[in-house]
C-alpha cells in the first residue's frame, strides 16, 4: 500500500471541548464542534479512496468521501444534502455514533495515523444547516398508502422519513409525551442537546410525517386495530425495560434504575427542579453499577447534580468495558472514580429504608464466556463495604413487551425480541419491526439502519399490494 | 384518529365534591373508548409539569370523556384545582395498567378511602353489573371529606360508612372484623390509602379471602421503563404500572411501599412552596 502524500497530516484536527473543571458544574454540551476552518482542514485529510471502507462500515451507507470532499470545497449545503440522502438525523449521529467501530474503523488513513473524523465532519455540516434553517426536500407524489410507525425512536423516525419521502402517508404513535425515544429520555443534554433532538424530530415532521404522542399501542389501540386503518405497520418500540440485579435491598429508597435516573434528568429536566416539577435525589456518595455508555451518562449526570464522589462499579476490567473510549475518557477527566473487578452483593438500608451502604466482592477474570469476554469470578473472602447514599443500576435494558403481549400471532424469541426476516418482516402480514425490539439493546445507528431497511421493504410491499 | 394530536386535553366538567377534592371530566375520546375499571392515566399539566398517575374514576364512551377525581395535596393537584372548564392540560396518557378482574364471584366487598372512593365506584359498579352482590365500605378522614356516598349507595346492596374521627358512621375499620364473622364474602377489593389497604388485608388474611389492592406508587413513565413504582409482592419485585396496579394484598410489602412513597417528601414540599409563591425564587 502506498504511503499517504507528505502534505497530509496524520493527526486529527482536535475539537474544542468545555474544560472539565467548568463543565462538571453545568449541563451544557461538552464537545463544542469544529469551526469552518477546522472542518475544512480535517476534510483535507481524507484520501478519497476509491474502495471506500468507511461507507461499508456505515449501517445507513452514507457516501462519506463524497460529503467530505464537498466540505473540502466549502460546499456545505451540498455536503449536508448528500448525507441526508441516507441519514435523516445527522446532527445526532455526528455526536453519538460509535464512529471508531464503524465508518472510522477501517479508514485507510487510520493505518498510518488518526482516521478521518467522519463524525465531527458530519456534526459540523448538520449544525451548519440547522443554524441556517432546514432545506425541506420536495415531496414525492402521494401513493395514497398509509403506514403506522410504533415508537418515535431512532428506528421509527428513520423509517418514517424514508417512507414519507417515497410519498406515503405516515403516522408515528409515540407513548411518551415527546418524540425521539432514547435520544430525548436517555442521552444527557451535555452529550446531545435536546434542542438538536427536537429540531431533527421537527425536520421529520416537515417531511410530512404526523407524530402522535401520548399514544401507547397495545393500550390505546391494538396492533390489529392499526392494521385496519393502515396498509402496513413498523414496530420500533425499543429496549426500554430496566434490568435489576435481583439482590437483597434493591428496592431501598435512593436506588434507581439508570432509566429512571436518566428519564428524570433528561426528559423531565429534574436538574432544573423546582422550575421543572420533577425531583431527583442525589446524595454525596454515588455508585453506578455497570460499564456501558448508559453507566457513563448516569455517573456524569450525578456529578453535575452535586455528588461529591461518583464511583463506577464494574465487575470486569477496563478492557471489557462496553462504553465508548471517548466517554470513558470524558468521565475520567471529570473525576469519576472506577472500581473495576467489583460487584455488589447486597444493599444495606438505614432505619428510614434508605440505602446507606453496599456490600461488594472483588472479582478476577476467568475463562471467556459466550460473549467472548473473560468471565468475572468472585474472589472468596474479598467482601467489603462501600458507603453510598445513591445507587444507579445500569446493567442493561430489555425489550418493551406490551406489543408482544397484546398481539396474537406475532412471533418472539425467548428474550422477548420480535422475530423478523432479513428485510424486517415479522410473522404477521404487513407488519415489520426493527431496532432494539429485534436485536436487543444496541446502538442508535444500527436501529436507524434497521428502520431504513424495513422502510424499503414496506415500500415494496405496499406498491405490490 | 388524529384529532387529539396537538390539542390540549380539555376539561369539560369541573365540580368541587368537598373542600379540596375536585371531579374533572376530560375530553379524551380515544382513552375513554378503552378505559376499564382499575386502570389509570398519567397526566402532565404543562411543559414543566411532572408526570402524575391518577386512577380512572369513570369513562363515558358516548361523550368521549374520562373522569378523574383529585385531592389537592401537592403542587400538581393544586395546579389542577386552579383550572376551570374549558381549560386543558398538555398531556394525558392511557389507559395504563391491567384492568381489574371483573366477573361473577358472588359477594364482593369493595372498600375505598378518601379520594379513591371515586375509582372504587368504577369497579364496584362493574362488579354490580356482572351480577355480584356488592357490599360497599367507604371512608374518609372526617365527615365533610366523604365523597361519592350517593353514587355508591345506588349500586351497593349494602353500604357502610367509616371515618377516622368517628364524625360519621363507624370510627375506623375495626367493625370489618365483625362483618367477616357474620358474612360469607368471596372477594375483597381495597382502593385507597396504603394504611387502609394494609389494614383490610390484615383483617381478611385469617379468613383466606382473596383481597385485591390497587397500588399507585410514585411513577414516571407509567409504561414499565423506569421501575420507580417497583413493589415487593410475594418476595418478588413487580412494577405496579405494568404488572399491576392490582395485586394480592396478602403478598404486598406495604412497609416498603410506604417508605418509597415518602422518598421525595421534602422535594414535594419545596415544589409546593415554589408554586404558591408564583414560581419566583425561594
Amino acid at each position: 500500500m502506498s504511503k499517504p502524500k507528505p502534505k497530509i497530516r496524520k493527526e486529527v484536527v482536535p475539537m474544542r471541548k468545555q474544560d472539565p473543571k467548568e463543565r462538571v458544574n453545568n449541563f451544557n454540551e461538552v464537545a463544542l464542534g469544529y469551526t469552518e476552518e477546522q472542518a475544512v482542514a480535517e476534510a483535507e485529510r481524507c484520501l478519497q479512496c476509491r474502495e471506500a471502507q468507511c461507507v461499508k462500515g456505515c449501517p445507513v451507507e452514507v457516501e462519506v468521501p463524497t460529503f467530505i470532499n464537498l466540505i473540502r470545497e466549502r460546499k456545505f449545503d451540498e455536503a449536508i444534502r448528500k448525507i441526508k440522502e441516507k441519514n435523516s438525523l445527522p446532527a445526532i449521529c455526528g455526536r453519538i455514533c460509535p464512529q471508531e467501530e464503524q465508518c472510522q474503523a477501517n479508514c485507510t488513513l487510520g493505518k498510518v495515523g488518526d482516521p478521518v473524523s467522519v463524525g465531527r465532519l458530519e456534526r459540523f455540516v448538520a449544525d451548519w444547516e440547522r443554524e441556517r434553517g432546514y432545506e425541506i426536500p420536495q415531496k414525492s407524489v402521494s401513493t395514497g398508502k398509509k403506514v403506522a410507525i410504533v415508537g418515535a425512536g431512532p428506528a421509527g423516525l428513520t423509517a418514517a422519513a424514508d417512507l414519507a419521502k417515497l410519498g406515503h402517508e405516515v403516522v408515528i404513535f409515540e407513548a411518551l409525551h415527546k418524540p425521539s425515544g432514547v435520544l430525548i429520555y436517555g442521552i444527557p443534554e451535555f452529550r446531545l442537546p435536546k434542542k438538536i433532538v427536537e429540531a431533527e424530530a421537527e425536520y421529520i415532521e416537515k417531511l410530512g410525517v404526523t407524530i402522535k404522542t401520548n399514544a401507547m399501542i397495545g393500550k390505546l389501540y391494538t396492533l390489529k386495530e392499526l392494521l385496519e386503518q393502515f396498509g402496513a405497520v413498523f414496530i420500533g418500540t425499543g429496549a426500554g425495560l430496566p434490568s435489576f440485579m435481583g439482590i437483597l435491598g434493591e428496592n431501598l429508597c435512593g436506588i434507581y434504575s439508570a432509566n429512571e435516573f436518566l428519564i428524570r434528568v433528561n426528559l423531565m429536566k429534574a436538574y432544573a427542579f423546582p422550575e421543572y416539577d420533577t425531583p431527583i435525589y442525589v446524595g454525596e456518595k454515588v455508585a453506578v453499577i455497570g460499564g456501558g455508555n448508559v453507566a457513563m451518562d448516569a455517573a456524569r449526570c450525578a456529578l453535575r447534580l452535586g455528588a461529591k464522589e461518583v464511583k463506577i462499579v464494574y465487575r470486569r476490567s477496563r478492557e471489557e468495558m462496553p462504553a465508548r473510549a471517548e466517554e470513558i475518557e470524558n468521565a475520567e477527566e471529570e473525576g469519576i472514580v472506577f472500581e473495576f473487578l467489583t460487584n455488589p452483593k447486597r444493599f444495606v438500608g438505614n432505619e428510614r429504608n434508605w440505602v446507606k451502604a453496599m456490600e461488594c466482592i472483588r472479582m478476577r477474570l476467568g475463562e471467556p464466556d459466550e460473549s467472548g469476554r473473560r468471565r468475572p469470578v468472585p474472589i472468596e473472602g474479598s467482601d467489603f463495604i462501600m458507603d453510598v447514599d445513591t445507587v444507579i443500576i445500569a446493567i442493561g435494558r430489555s425489550p418493551n413487551p406490551i406489543i408482544q403481549q397484546t398481539t396474537e400471532g406475532l412471533q418472539v424469541t425467548k428474550w422477548g425480541t420480535i422475530i423478523v426476516d432479513e428485510n424486517g418482516k415479522t410473522s404477521l402480514e404487513g407488519v415489520y419491526a426493527g431496532g432494539d425490539i429485534v436485536t436487543g439493546e444496541a446502538t442508535v445507528i444500527s436501529a436507524m439502519g434497521a428502520g431504513k431497511k424495513a422502510a424499503k421493504a414496506i415500500h415494496e410491499y405496499l406498491m405490490k399490494k | 384518529m388524529k384529532e387529539e394530536a396537538t390539542n390540549l386535553y380539555k376539561i369539560v366538567t369541573k365540580r368541587q365534591l368537598v373542600s379540596h377534592i375536585n371531579l374533572f371530566e376530560f375530553s379524551a375520546k380515544e382513552i375513554a373508548a378503552k378505559s376499564k375499571p382499575g386502570q389509570f392515566v398519567i397526566l402532565k399539566v404543562d411543559e414543566k409539569g411532572e408526570r402524575v398517575p391518577v386512577t380512572i374514576a369513570a369513562a363515558d364512551v358516548g361523550k368521549g370523556t374520562i373522569t378523574l377525581v383529585c385531592h389537592e395535596v401537592g403542587k400538581t393537584t393544586k395546579q389542577l384545582g386552579s383550572l376551570n372548564e374549558g381549560d386543558g392540560i398538555l398531556d394525558l396518557l392511557g389507559p395504563l395498567g391491567k384492568p381489574a378482574e371483573i366477573r361473577k364471584f358472588g359477594t364482593v366487598l369493595c372498600v375505598g378511602g378518601g379520594v379513591m372512593v371515586a375509582p372504587l365506584h368504577f369497579q364496584a359498579k362493574a362488579f354490580h353489573e356482572a351480577g355480584n352482590k356488592v357490599i360497599g365500605v367507604i371512608g374518609a378522614r372526617t365527615e365533610n371529606q366523604l365523597i361519592f356516598e350517593d353514587e355508591m349507595r345506588e349500586i351497593c346492596n349494602e353500604l357502610y360508612v367509616a371515618t377516622d374521627d368517628g364524625t360519621k358512621g363507624y370510627k375506623g375499620l375495626d367493625f370489618l372484623k365483625d362483618l367477616f364473622k357474620e358474612r360469607k364474602i368471596d372477594r375483597v377489593v381495597a382502593v385507597g390509602p396504603i394504611v387502609m389497604m394494609k389494614t383490610v388485608s390484615e383483617v381478611t388474611r385469617p379468613y383466606g379471602i382473596p383481597t385485591i389492592v390497587n397500588l399507585i406508587p410514585i411513577m414516571v413513565d407509567g409504561m414499565g421503563m423506569c421501575g420507580a413504582c417497583r413493589v415487593t409482592v410475594g418476595g418478588k419485585t413487580r412494577f405496579a404500572c405494568v404488572d399491576g396496579p392490582d395485586f394480592d394484598g396478602h403478598q404486598v410489602d406495604f412497609e416498603e411501599l410506604m417508605a418509597r412513597l415518602k422518598m421525595y417528601a421534602s422535594e414535594e414540599k419545596l415544589a409546593f412552596v415554589f408554586y404558591e409563591k408564583g414560581g419566583k425564587s425561594l
